[in-house]
């Protein structure tokens, strides 16, 4: 067979929508599972789009090893076409198969698990509602159910967990999303208006609003053809792995609470105040909303900036170092984490699971280093790994990784000191290259977030795509709880800490 | 032992202090200031200008119910319009939060229009339920803060409880998502009368950015009435424990 994708080797990208190849469907089915035997071959994109009449599928690969993204397209040949399901070969597309056809309502034949994804109140069957998701259930006398949530225990987002249990152990768990959707694709869609779409990507996902923001300055950034100036490129990294070092050391503080270590959890919520009163001394707001923009920015880093984020990274690197060392190696702390909530390798794999989730599976998947964006590839970064996907590896992750970028930033800082200052506003009203498709991507702190947008003849944007990466994680969530006690659920969830918002969009 | 005694020593005292008047980075996104003299063309840019529609097209006027704290509207009118950090910007009466030009005293809290048995049956003791509506999870990351070891609202008796059983009210973040809105109108019906509505951070005043989508549902907001409103995007720990101190009439 031969092979019809194009290749493309930058992050962000933007090409021409003539310029990528069309295949019959057979053709897209085979390229995929062909290419996607390929353990380092993930789904960053698979999205479908009304073009005139019948919906245009886009399937943008990425590859850890190669660093290119590989990007092909097919078109359905009319609305709801019943087409066989790539998920019987490829478990990972599942969540992008229901997506589709939740929206458009594709059929894919032979889907295992054709359930709604978000219940998007544009969703092609008015009659799937909240109240009547298909739950799976196994009948057994010595099985019961537990239903958690929409509304949660503790101050949280929404969704519901259906267990069900033999006696304390979890036999399955299936989770219910959709509870936050606001329509924000589609109010990007459709929005003319070039600050409000990045006032909106600072309010999708606030625990990511840098990546977000981040994501979606690439993007446009990416179209029309924008370089942002390398000092620009750095204060982003840096404004990025702030807010990692913060969210990291907040679920620190909350994996502690889970296991009731309250000593642990006090001391790691002083720490992360101290990280995001940082960020907002730098922009005023703790979690940087609004200090990410194309084209420029309107909180250039100064040296006062500079030298406050040095100072606090110095004490609170001292301190976290201090605490978490004394967190892992108290037995009773490590009794709750240790062979708890474990994801294999190949369980990984197989559901496309991304940044924190994959890197404690022993995948090296992490988008600063196999697709670098803004000042990344310029850094001395690399991928930190662990391979027992426990719980314990998901918070010793989290401290490894606080270190690292703590080391990062200061290196970043080094770099910003021998370049000359910028200082340029943003640019709300760049213009942006006609008929094209772009795609952005951005390690956050849970994994890659992926934006992604087509433009029309004029320019203006007609179709925008999100992916968190919390849309391929769930499924590790799930995986993670089975055969273990109903009790460590909540220490499971908090150590992947994943997003409702960012699914739900 | 002597580990967590050194930690300890380190973590030093971390709580604030004085909740009222706490400092907070002089970037801090708060009250705005109009200028009296801002013109009705600049008005007439800043309020197209606005992407949540906060700038009355006419008077000029921002509404905090509204704002989302973008500063945009600073920064194209750097001479005229200016966000202080003063964070205590929480009000009893939805009109409260709209700023006309030339005012640049602090947010009014009306404490005649809070109910009596409010500050009678909770002024010592106020347990609240989260309920997340379409929130992004900034502003519910914000009220576990007021919490925590630093802001420590349990001082005063006001925590998030696990139960609508077990609490006096409900404090709702996010615009209220079709898809949350039963779900938030049961909670409500669970929690045992009298009780309170708080309503966190500007996507729940008014929808924030998501006013305009056709994905949310506000009925349970229009229908019933608001206790305290706490202007943010988040809504920043400080503003919300001080809405409810005033709220409660403590000092």
């Amino acid at each position: 067979m031969s092979e019809l994708y194009r290749k493309i080797s930058s992050n962000p990208f933007t090409i021409s929508l003539d310029s990528i190849p069309v295949l019959d469907y057979a053709g897209f089915f085979d390229q995929t599972v062909l290419m996607m035997k390929d353990e380092a071959e993930h789904c960053a994109a698979l999205y479908a789009v009304e073009m005139s009449g019948a919906p245009r599928l886009f399937c943008c690969l990425a590859n850890d090893n190669d660093h290119c993204f590989r990007l092909y397209s097919t078109e359905l040949p009319r609305e709801r076409s019943t087409v066989p399901s790539l998920s019987k070969e490829i478990p990972q597309l599942h969540v992008f198969e229901r997506e589709i056809h939740e929206n458009y309502g594709v059929v894919f034949e032979g889907h295992p698990w054709l359930k709604p994804v978000r219940y998007p109140h544009y969703r092609a069957d008015r009659t799937s509602v909240m109240d009547n998701y298909p739950f799976y259930s196994i009948e057994g006398e010595e099985l019961h159910e537990v239903g958690v949530g929409p509304v949660h225990a503790g101050v949280i987002e929404p969704g519901h967990f259906r267990f069900i249990c033999n006696g304390e152990k979890v036999l399955h768990l299936e989770i219910q999303l959709g509870y936050q959707h606001r329509a924000a694709e589609k109010l990007l869609s459709e929005s003319r208006n070039g600050i409000s779409r990045c006032v909106m990507c600072d309010n999708i996902v606030g625990d990511t609003a840098v990546g977000y923001a981040l994501s979606y300055a690439q993007l446009i950034e990416s179209l029309s053809g924008t370089l942002p100036a390398t000092s620009l490129q750095i204060e982003r990294c840096i404004a990025l792995e702030l807010e990692r070092i913060a969210v990291h050391i907040g679920d620190t503080a909350a994996l502690c609470a889970d296991v009731a270590y309250q000593f642990g959890q006090v001391v790691c919520e002083a720490l992360r105040t101290e990280i995001i009163n940082t960020t907002q001394f730098w922009c005023g707001n703790r979690f940087g909303k609004g200090l990410v923009r194309p084209g420029g920015s309107n909180y250039m880093m100064n040296r006062k900036v500079v030298d406050k984020i040095l100072q606090v990274l110095e004490d609170v690197g001292k301190r976290f170092a201090a605490i978490s060392g004394r967190i892992y190696s108290l037995p009773s702390v490590l009794a709750r984490f240790e062979d708890i909530g474990c994801v294999t390798r190949r369980q990984a794999l197989d559901i496309g699971a991304v940044g924190m989730a994959a890197r404690t599976c022993d995948v090296r998947r992490d988008i600063r280093w196999s697709h670098p964006f803004q000042y990344y590839g310029e850094s001395s970064f690399e991928p930190l790994v662990f391979d027992t996907g426990d719980v314990l590896a998901r918070g010793l992750l989290r401290a490894e990784e606080v270190r690292e970028s703590t080391e990062l930033i200061i290196e970043l800082i080094s770099a910003w000191n021998n370049l000359p200052a910028g200082n340029s506003g943003p640019d709300y009203n760049l213009s942006l290259s006609p008929d094209s498709f772009a795609l952005s991507l951005v390690e956050g702190w849970r994994g890659e977030i992926c934006h992604s947008a087509i433009t029309d003849k004029s320019g203006n944007i007609i179709h925008y795509k999100i992916k968190d990466p919390s849309f391929h994680n769930w499924m590790a969530l799930a995986i993670a709880v089975r055969q273990q006690e109903i009790s460590d659920f909540p220490v499971c969830n908090k150590s992947f800490n994943l997003s409702y918002c960012g699914n739900d969009l | 032992m002597y580990k967590e005694i050194k930690i300890l020593r380190q973590h030093g005292i971390q709580y604030v202090k004085d909740l009222r008047r706490q400092p907070v980075s002089e970037l801090f996104r708060g009250r705005p200031v109009i200028s009296a003299d801002i013109t009705g063309k600049e008005i007439e840019i800043v309020s197209s200008l606005c992407p949540s529609g906060a700038i009355d097209d006419k008077s000029g006027a921002i509404d905090l119910g509204r704002c989302v704290f973008c500063r945009e509207c600073e920064f194209c009118l750097r001479e005229k319009i200016r966000f202080t950090n003063d964070y205590r910007i929480a009000c009893s009466r939805r009109e409260d939060l709209v700023i006309s030009p030339g005012v640049d005293t602090p947010l009014r809290f009306d404490g005649n229009v809070v109910r009596e048995e409010i500050r009678k049956i909770f002024r010592r003791s106020l347990k609240l339920r989260q309920v997340s509506a379409g929130g992004d999870n900034s502003c519910e990351m914000e009220l576990n803060a007021a919490g925590n070891v630093n802001f420590d609202l349990g001082r005063h008796g006001v925590e998030f409880v696990a139960s609508p059983r077990h609490a006096d009210g409900i404090v709702i973040t996010g615009p209220v998502s079709a898809n949350m809105a039963e779900a938030l109108r049961l909670t409500y019906e669970a929690v045992p009368d009298p009780k309170v509505i708080i309503l966190a951070g500007t996507d729940a005043i008014s929808g924030g950015m998501y006013a305009a989508s056709p994905a949310i549902d506000r009925r349970f907001i229009e229908e019933h009435h608001v206790d305290l409103y706490v202007p943010g995007n988040p809504a920043h720990p400080l503003t919300f424990i001080n809405g409810i101190l005033d709220l409660l009439s403590i000092a």
